[in-house]
């Protein structure tokens, strides 16, 4: 096969001297069950040649990630004539968007009146005035479109009596900026949303010629003169390193909340993307903004849907009261997720915390009827039997706030372009390079999610991704070339990683990491905890020098994966910590006990007329961009504007900070 | 500080009690045994074999998965096999377990009994390492039923946006129980007719999914999706063993919905029209 040559790792500098760019159609090496890797080289360890198989493809995009974003990218890509390729760690339906359950958000209107600008509103004040209005604009707006086309593509959504898409409460959603009391706007299927989505997604996306490479694992982006030219990643099945060359590269590679120890994320959420973006020196934005969501199985640290106080359950401390009226007279146990966390937590502090150690709470559903659990929970009835072994209708499920969703992760702009500053400080593209979904920020979340507007997120930005390179691409146009030993440093970590044998193993490391992580950024943060960690966690990254991986082989190495995974997640972890420790207010999911309030340009508890509007350098409404060197682990920070104006005056207006209640 | 202890405190329950809870220590309460088919690609002249591993059950979480985890952590990081969701729901950690294709991630570990525990991956599939099989002849045959919603006019309308279809409630609870399916291949995997035909007898979980999309109101290519599976393999295979229902680790019951296919081939029954009009919203 002339497009197979071998890499010698480690050694000379002219490697890949000739790589042919010929593109090898999908599974021309990987398929054979027993492959035979070039054992006679590949088995030496001791000895400095270690050479890998390599393959090299040409595609007009890559996407990387196969989750709702990266599906709905890919397929939208094919269908504007791109020949694209979606590489994947694991096979589209097993990604982490199958465990969402809750729903969609999009103002259909299907059971009271509803309008995309009440959802903006809600949106903007869930994000505590950190998201970008022109981004979040474009969502809400584009969501009932976005929703009725997979209801169209044949997700199999609840219905009302009429036939329409069933919608149900969730957290942070009201009716007329705020005035008109809960809204009804997360379009579901019962409780098991993503699963829905993603196989729909993954079915529509067989009706187009998507080349998938799964159970691939990317390594890192190739970057040329300052523009993504594709990615290089690693086949699974047979160990042989495959570069991607291509215009246009999404990343769609979800977010890293097994940067925690107790975390309603997959073991796969490992935050490649932005680690890969990390190491090609671009920024990150946002990471110190991690939401705990309020009901996590204690314990198993499963998810229990916010769906399920949307269909009427409530939260009740051990003295058995529906705590949250007190915390949140009007949303009650339907605040945003931030507050509701954050009263749970305290009521803990406070002594009134259920169970024999007093360190949780319960969600009681059994007060509703169970046709009606039946119905719209059938899923989580049968999560908390197996996890908890509790049974829904009868007794209450113990819960804690578990690590649930990252706001922050690439910045990019409403079109899903990726973003760096320039030397001025200003916004720049990043040329070649768009993200979407959780790797992203965009940012639509700002410093706090709302319920059901993550699946929202996946598939408007996914599509807006394909859009973006067809308005600025034409399929089939040249890429500028790649050096010929691109990929290399990727290739030769790896090595490293195959055959590293220090003291430490990758599954003790990672324990660690994790716990640091959740005792140092937790629910509540302060200097204390925050700069400890801070050290602990630049010590841990060091650690990594000294790790101990065990399997050296080339084919299905899960604990080469996992290293490579562990050393994505601690860059994550490190510029979270980072930026946590740096920001000296509370803002959504940041909440410092040191500084209590959130910190804007102008007091905005206190009447406008008379004050003086802070510089950027006084006040906190700004993105943390974080840059990380790979080598060290130390992190650097600058800041990013807030974008307050719309995409259209005319059409929707800036929603203007105020205080947040609920 | 006391803020800090409180946090410490509040953590506690976290770590006290999530699984995958390490302890250095040797500890000497109750331990069960796992016996778990190896194979390695890359040692081609060694046979498959059983390796025996102890698991100390007081440091482990209730579930099989927990133990393979806590395996490959604490004793031997080569063990390979695929999970991800941990919690039932991504179909990747299907294997047989003690006798049974399920779901490691969602199977108690049995710790009533002292005898071990035997862990094979899924039956009559290609390894390709230890507990990981080959699945791409079942997604390639996943593929082959166009698992996607087809209307004779899919062009969008010219006038307007596109709207909603509607479906009725009744319409739309004939889909469950067949949408739920999270393609684990447990059931197909169990299927003696698809052991012995699997290239080219589709298997109980790829028909389901079949019936799915025939079965929906909203679909119209439904005498398309039944012509294709006339021949005498692709669904006439299946012999209503049953075995796949009783496997199916998410309840669902795979051999009805073959037994609902062969009536609409066998034309014993046929699809009920739409009870609402389904592009009514449609201008
Ligand atoms: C339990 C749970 C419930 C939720 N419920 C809701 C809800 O009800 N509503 C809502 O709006 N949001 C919900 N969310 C949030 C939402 O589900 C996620 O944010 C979203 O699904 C992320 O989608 P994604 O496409 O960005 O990434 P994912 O679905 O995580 O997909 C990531 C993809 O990237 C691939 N990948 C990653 N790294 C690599 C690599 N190195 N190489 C190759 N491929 C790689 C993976 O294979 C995978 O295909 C929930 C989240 C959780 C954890
Ligand atoms: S009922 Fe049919 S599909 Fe199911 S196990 Fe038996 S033969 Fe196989
Ligand atoms: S029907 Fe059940 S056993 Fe079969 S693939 Fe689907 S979930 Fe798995
Ligand atoms: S790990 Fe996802 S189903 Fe078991």
């Amino acid at each position: 096969m002339s497009s197979i040559l071998k890499l010698n790792a480690g050694l000379t500098k002219s490697i890949l001297k000739n790589a042919s760019q010929g593109n090898v159609p999908a599974g021309a090496l990987s398929r054979a069950l027993h492959i035979k890797v070039d054992r006679k080289n590949a088995k030496v360890s001791d000895n400095v040649s270690k050479v890998y198989p390599i393959v090299d493809h040409t595609y007009d995009a890559v996407v990387v990630g196969a989750g709702g974003a990266g599906l709905r990218a890919a397929f939208g890509l094919v269908a504007e004539g791109f020949k694209t390729a979606v590489i994947t760690k694991l096979f589209p339906t097993r990604s982490h968007t199958v465990a969402a359950q809750g729903g969609i958000n999009a103002a259909l209107g299907n059971m009271e009146d509803d309008n995309w600008q009440w959802h903006m509103y809600d949106t903007v004040k869930g994000s505590d005035w950190l998201g970008d209005q022109d981004a979040i604009h474009y969502m809400t707006r584009e969501a009932p479109k976005a929703v009725i086309e997979l209801e169209n593509y044949g997700m199999p959504f609840s219905r009302t009596t009429e036939g329409k898409i069933y919608q149900r409460a969730f957290g942070g959603q009201s009716l007329k900026f705020g005035k008109g009391g809960q809204a009804h706007r997360c379009c579901c299927v019962a409780d098991r949303t993503g699963h829905s989505l993603l196989h729909t997604l993954y079915g529509q996306s067989l009706r187009y010629d998507c080349n998938y490479f799964v159970e691939y694992f990317a390594l890192d982006l190739i970057m040329e003169e300052g523009e993504c030219r594709g990615v290089i990643a690693l086949c699974l099945e047979d160990g042989s390193i495959h570069r991607f060359r291509s215009k246009n590269t999404v990343l769609a590679t979800g977010g890293y909340g097994r940067a925690y120890f107790s975390c309603t994320s997959a073991h796969t959420c490992t935050g490649d993307g932005t680690a890969m973006v990390a190491r090609a020196n671009l920024p990150s934005q946002d990471l110190e903004f991690v939401q705990f969501h309020p009901t996590g199985i204690y314990g198993a640290g499963c998810l229990i849907t916010e769906g399920c106080r949307g269909e009427g359950g409530y939260l009740i401390n051990s003295e058995g009261e529906r705590f949250m009226e007190r915390y949140a007279p009007v949303a009650k146990d339907l605040a945003s997720r931030d507050v509701v966390s954050r009263s749970m937590t305290i009521e803990i502090r406070e002594g009134r915390g259920c169970g024999p150690e007093k360190d949780h709470v319960y969600l009681q559903l059994h007060h509703l009827p169970a046709e009606q659990l039946h119905q719209r929970l059938p899923g989580i009835s049968e999560t908390a039997m197996i996890f908890a072994g509790v049974d829904v209708t009868r007794e209450p499920i113990p819960v804690l706030p578990t690590v649930h969703y990252n706001m922050g992760g690439v910045p990019t702009n409403y079109k899903g372009q990726v973003l760096t500053t320039d030397a001025k400080g200003e916004d720049e593209i990043v040329r070649g390079l768009y993200a979407c979904g959780e790797a992203s920020s965009s940012s639509v979340h700002g410093a706090n999610r709302l319920g059901a507007n993550s699946l929202l997120d996946l598939v408007v930005f996914g599509r807006a991704c394909a859009h973006t390179i067809a308005d600025e691409n034409k399929p089939g146009e040249s890429i500028g070339s790649i050096s010929q030993n691109a990929g290399e440093a990727s290739v030769a970590n790896l090595d490293w990683c195959r055959f590293a044998n220090g003291k430490v193993t990758t599954a003790d490391l990672r324990l660690k990491m994790q716990k640091t992580m959740q005792t140092h950024a937790a629910v509540f943060r302060t200097e204390e905890t925050l700069k400890e960690g801070v050290d602990l966690m630049s010590g841990i990254y060091k650690e990594m020098e000294d790790i101990k991986v065990s399997d050296s082989g080339l084919i299905w190495n899960s604990d080469l994966v996992e290293t490579l995974e562990l050393q994505n997640l601690m860059l994550n972890a490190c510029q979270t910590i980072v930026a946590a420790e740096n920001r000296k207010e509370s803002r959504g999911a940041h909440a410092r006990e040191d500084f209590k309030v959130r910190l804007d340009e102008f007091d905005y508890s206190k009447p406008l007329e008379g004050q003086k509007k802070k510089p950027i350098a006084e006040h906190w409404r700004k993105h943390t961009l974080t840059h990380i060197d790979p080598k060290t682990g130390k992190v650097s920070i600058t800041y990013r504007d807030v974008i307050d104006e719309t995409l259209d005056e005319k059409e929707c207006s800036t929603v203007p900070p105020a205080i947040r209640s609920y | 500080m006391s803020g800090k202890i409180q946090l410490l405190k509040v953590c506690k329950g976290t770590f006290g009690q999530v699984r995958n809870f390490h302890v250095a220590s040797v500890s000497n309460g109750p331990t069960k045994t796992f016996s778990i088919y190896r194979f390695n690609p890359e040692e081609p002249d060694k046979k498959p074999y059983m390796q025996e591993y102890n698991v100390d059950l007081s440091s482990c979480g209730p579930m099989v998965l927990d133990a393979l985890i806590k395996i490959k952590n604490e004793i031997d990081p080569t063990l390979t096999f695929r999970r991800s969701c941990r919690e039932g729901i991504c179909g990747s950690c299907a294997m047989n377990i003690g006798g049974v294709n399920t779901l490691a991630c969602i199977s108690k570990i049995d710790a009533g009994s002292s005898k071990s525990t035997k862990i094979y991956p899924l039956p009559h599939m290609y390894v390709v390492k230890d507990l990981v099989p080959d699945m791409n002849n079942f997604y390639n045959q996943y593929k082959s039923i166009e698992p996607w919603l087809q209307r004779k006019d899919d062009t969008p309308k010219k006038t307007g946006e596109r709207q909603q279809l509607l479906q009725s409630i009744d319409d739309r609870a004939k889909l469950d129980g067949l949408y739920e399916c999270i393609l684990c291949a447990c059931c197909s995997t169990s299927c003696p007719s698809y052991w012995w035909n699997g290239d080219k007898y589709l298997g109980p979980a790829v028909l389901m999914q079949a019936y799915r999309w025939i079965i929906d109101s909203r679909d119209e290519s439904t005498s398309k999706r039944l012509d294709k599976m006339r021949d005498p393999f692709s669904a006439y295979r299946c012999h209503t063993i049953m075995n796949c229902t009783r496997t199916c680790p998410k309840g669902l019951n795979p051999g009805r919905a073959i037994a609902e296919i062969k009536k609409l081939l066998g034309g014993v029954a046929s699809k009920e029209a739409p009870k609402l009009q389904t592009d009514a919203l449609q201008s």
